[in-house]
């Protein structure tokens, strides 16, 4: 029997599969046609600034765009001892051209950056340059070490080294609080200053309970929404609807209104006797805050994937459940529960990765301990202007969000995640 | 062993949904044991309702439903041990075929090996063995349907509630499936509960049918007998087909009246009429009445054939007959056939015994 599919023509004699690709590149190219414009502004909107700003987080040019000589020298040198006179001589004629574009300030300021003293001693060699006094026809090694002892420690050249790369992950390492120690090795800071760990841990945190409470409180939601008669369910949807149609920030704003230690809900419990009016507890910037109020405005995103799941459950299966002998408790958990898992899923996955990068409301209602790191990342790029190390941590945050996607479809599946 | 006569009860129920219509009027059934019994009537009649409040997912507004002398009005659905087929199956699609079968025993903790020896059984019933790893998503309607009776018979419920079970499938699937549930229930003899529209389902599968319309039961008798002695204008109307006459009765003897129509004047067989100056509809099978009659009978007319319609094993002639233009003749198709042609006079015959004069519509 030959192993070979014998070659179905069409009758004028061509293979049916060529043909039918003919027949089918037509509407090929009218269906590319037609998502070529969103394609474009996903790849403008998208693409192109993720890739910015991975770039942007692990650029470290600056340097090695300076001292072009002085790091093709060092490549011979094994960074033990003192460098040889050739990279001394590099480093100078690197400094001249930086002295004559008035960058060196630049230069000292970021070798500073990575080891404490460098902006002085740079000051005193422009200042030995630029009044000429570096006599160019004998060892230039002898006279640029004789402008401070600093330059004739090990240490300081092994910074400039360490510079060399066009890349660097310090950002990232930063991110985790860590840093490259003198020698090049991952270090640890001191653990009074780890305070981007606590950052991360509580975003993580945050959005965990968030999750829960927004799964707690919106399952019933939902069950309700899905069994009751239209006319009830309609009007108890604009319920949960309407706070979604209004403005984040006057949400947010309300809830100040009402968390705030004068407010209407503290003033309700000290009413009711619950507190004592001096002793007013503080629901208000801290985590009690960030909890209640995001909780309160991404309830809608658990309520809307698991009620478009609910409704498509056959009433009679609970029926059926209970008619087998099940308790309603048994059937609910035996039947019903289980076919609500791809609405938990997504209403939970669209809950948790929208409170893992929530911004105004722990900013407005989350006061120091109830911040997230996306108010890390806000205060970077507006108060110190380090944008690459903003950048980092956006993608740090990107990819945790990716890594959860991807342990999440481990767990449950991502077909077995229905939006609507 | 004795069959307990009254095995289901319905006592005096009444069933009201929102206070103003009932839905159910003073329903009083009895269902013996071990007994195909059929619910049958129009949408909206109220037999759904019975099916729910003997399941227990809907209580009576008034009245009693006793089941093996308990009443079980308070008692929950799922420790009433009723088992139920719903209209579209209700299969757990996220059980495979065994799970979906080993509900009921589990939740009552049955031992394993048991379980695997009552679904296995109730899949060779329904012949689908081979089928336990299978999901319902990968199922045809019809073993969908299998599965759903299985599943309800598997833990030897006393009473079995089939919801229009059959109404999803097609035509010839459905008679199949009618005569499958048939012999299932012929074989283990579990009562049978059975709701459906369909009235030719309802006279293959049952012994006795309940003709529901506007919240009562009509009639209650075995197919045969609904089919051939309706006892009123509804039911002749909803089983089966039949012609009827509107008039008044001009005489009337112990089994048989005059009954005056517009412009003449038939012979029939009181049912409900009592005496003269009664309104009344009689009612006439298609196929009681015959084209040229060998034998005298009661009724001899003649008419105009107006259509003829080949129906396969049957023809269906419309005639004028006695003023009106409807009448409708069932001739069976043999090889003997008569040349039978549209605007040409024919005469008919009918006995007065098979024109039923039932209350006026």
């Amino acid at each position: 029997m030959s192993s070979e599919i014998k070659q179905i023509l069409t009758t004028d004699g061509i293979p049916l599969e060529v043909s039918l690709k003919k027949a089918e590149k037509k509407n090929k190219i009218k269906a590319f046609l037609l998502v070529a414009p969103l394609l474009l502004f996903l790849i403008i909107t998208y693409v192109f600034p993720i890739g910015e700003m991975f770039s942007r987080s692990i650029d470290d040019k600056m340097i090695t765009n300076m001292l072009p000589k002085t790091f093709k020298e060092m490549e011979k040198w094994d960074g033990q001892e003192l460098p040889p006179e050739e990279v001394f001589t590099a480093f100078y004629y690197d400094f001249k051209v930086l002295v004559e574009k008035q960058e060196h300030g630049k230069l000292g300021q970021r070798l500073n950056k990575e080891k404490n003293g460098f902006n002085s001693i740079t000051k005193k060699l422009f200042r030995q340059v630029k009044r000429k006094k570096i006599d160019e026809s004998i060892s230039i090694k002898e006279q640029i070490m004789k402008v401070h002892k600093r330059w004739r420690t090990v240490e300081y050249w092994q910074a400039i080294k360490r510079t060399a790369p066009p890349y660097t992950m310090s950002k990232y390492l930063k991110g985790m609080d860590m840093y490259y120690a003198a020698d090049g090795s991952i270090t640890q800071v001191d653990e009074d200053r780890r305070i981007h760990r606590i950052l991360w841990l509580r975003t993580l945190e945050i959005a965990f309970f968030v999750t829960l409470f927004c799964f707690l409180m919106g399952y019933p939601i939902a069950h309700l929404l899905a069994t009751l008669p239209m006319k009830y369910s309609n009007l108890l949807m604009i319920c949960v609807l309407l706070p979604f149609w209004t403005s984040l920030l006057v949400r947010t704003a309300s809830w100040m209104i009402l968390l705030q230690q004068q407010g209407v809900v503290n003033d309700f419990f000290v009413m009711i006797g619950l507190v004592a009016d001096d002793n007013r507890p503080e629901m208000m910037y801290n985590k009690v805050g960030t909890y209640v109020a995001m909780t309160q405005i991404l309830l809608p995103f658990m309520v809307l994937p698991l009620y478009s799941v609910m409704k498509t459950i056959s009433p009679s299966l609970m029926r059926a459940g209970k008619s087998l002998g099940g308790t309603p408790f048994v059937a609910f958990y035996k039947v019903y529960f289980p076919l609500t898992i791809p609405g938990i899923g997504a209403g939970c996955l669209l809950v948790f990765i929208l409170a893992i990068g929530y911004y105004i409301t722990p900013a407005l209602v989350g006061g120091a301990s109830g911040t997230l790191i996306s108010n890390q990342i806000a205060f970077h790029m507006k108060q110190t202007l380090d944008w690459s190390f903003a950048s980092a941590m956006g993608l740090m945050l990107l990819s945790g969000v990716l890594v959860i996607y991807w342990i999440y479809n481990k767990l449950v599946g991502v077909d077995n995640i229905k939006l609507g | 062993m004795s069959k307990n006569p009254e095995f289901v009860k319905f006592d005096k129920v009444d069933k009201s949904y929102d206070g103003k219509v009932l839905v159910v009027k003073d329903l009083q059934l009895d269902i013996a044991e071990g007994e195909f019994i059929t619910m049958l009537g129009p949408s909206g009649s109220g037999k759904t309702t019975c099916l729910m409040m003997l399941a227990g997912f809907e209580t009576p507004t008034h009245g009693e439903i006793l089941l093996d002398g308990n009443i079980i009005s308070n008692i929950p659905p799922h420790k009433r041990g009723i088992g139920m087929v719903f209209q579209n199956y209700a299969l757990f699609p996220h059980m495979t075929v065994y799970e979906n079968l080993a509900f009921p025993l589990r939740v009552r903790k049955v031992e394993k090996d048991e379980i695997d020896k009552k679904v296995d059984k109730a899949l060779s019933m329904v012949s689908l063995n081979g089928f336990e790893t299978r999901m319902p998503a990968q199922l045809s309607g019809g073993q969908q349907q299998r599965v759903a009776v299985a599943r309800a018979l598997v833990f030897d419920p006393a009473v079995v509630l089939m919801d229009e079970p059959l109404g999803a499938l097609d035509k010839n699937l459905r008679e199949s499936m009618q005569y499958e549930i048939k012999h299932i229930h012929e074989s283990i003899g579990v009562t049978v509960v059975y709701v459906t529209h369909d009235q030719s389902e309802a006279l293959t599968m049952s012994n006795r049918i309940a003709v529901f319309n506007d919240g009562k039961v009509q009639q209650l008798s075995n197919p045969a007998e609904l089919y051939e002695k309706p006892v009123n204008s509804f039911v002749a109307e909803f089983i089966g087909e039949n012609n009827t006459f509107n008039g008044e009765v001009v005489d009337i003897a112990k089994d048989k009246c005059k009954v005056k129509l517009e412009n003449s004047e038939i012979l029939a067989n009181p049912i409900s009429v009592k005496s003269k100056g009664e309104k009344t509809t009689v009612s006439l099978r298609p196929e009681r009445a015959l084209i040229n009659p060998t034998d005298k009978m009661d009724n001899m007319f003649t008419g105009k054939i107006e259509e003829v319609i080949y129906h396969g094993d049957h023809t269906r002639v419309r005639l004028n007959l006695l003023g009106s233009s409807e009448f409708i003749l069932k001739v069976p198709n043999s090889t003997s056939n008569l040349e039978l042609k549209v605007s040409e006079d024919i005469n008919i015959g009918w006995n007065s015994t098979d024109a039923r004069a039932l209350d006026p519509k």
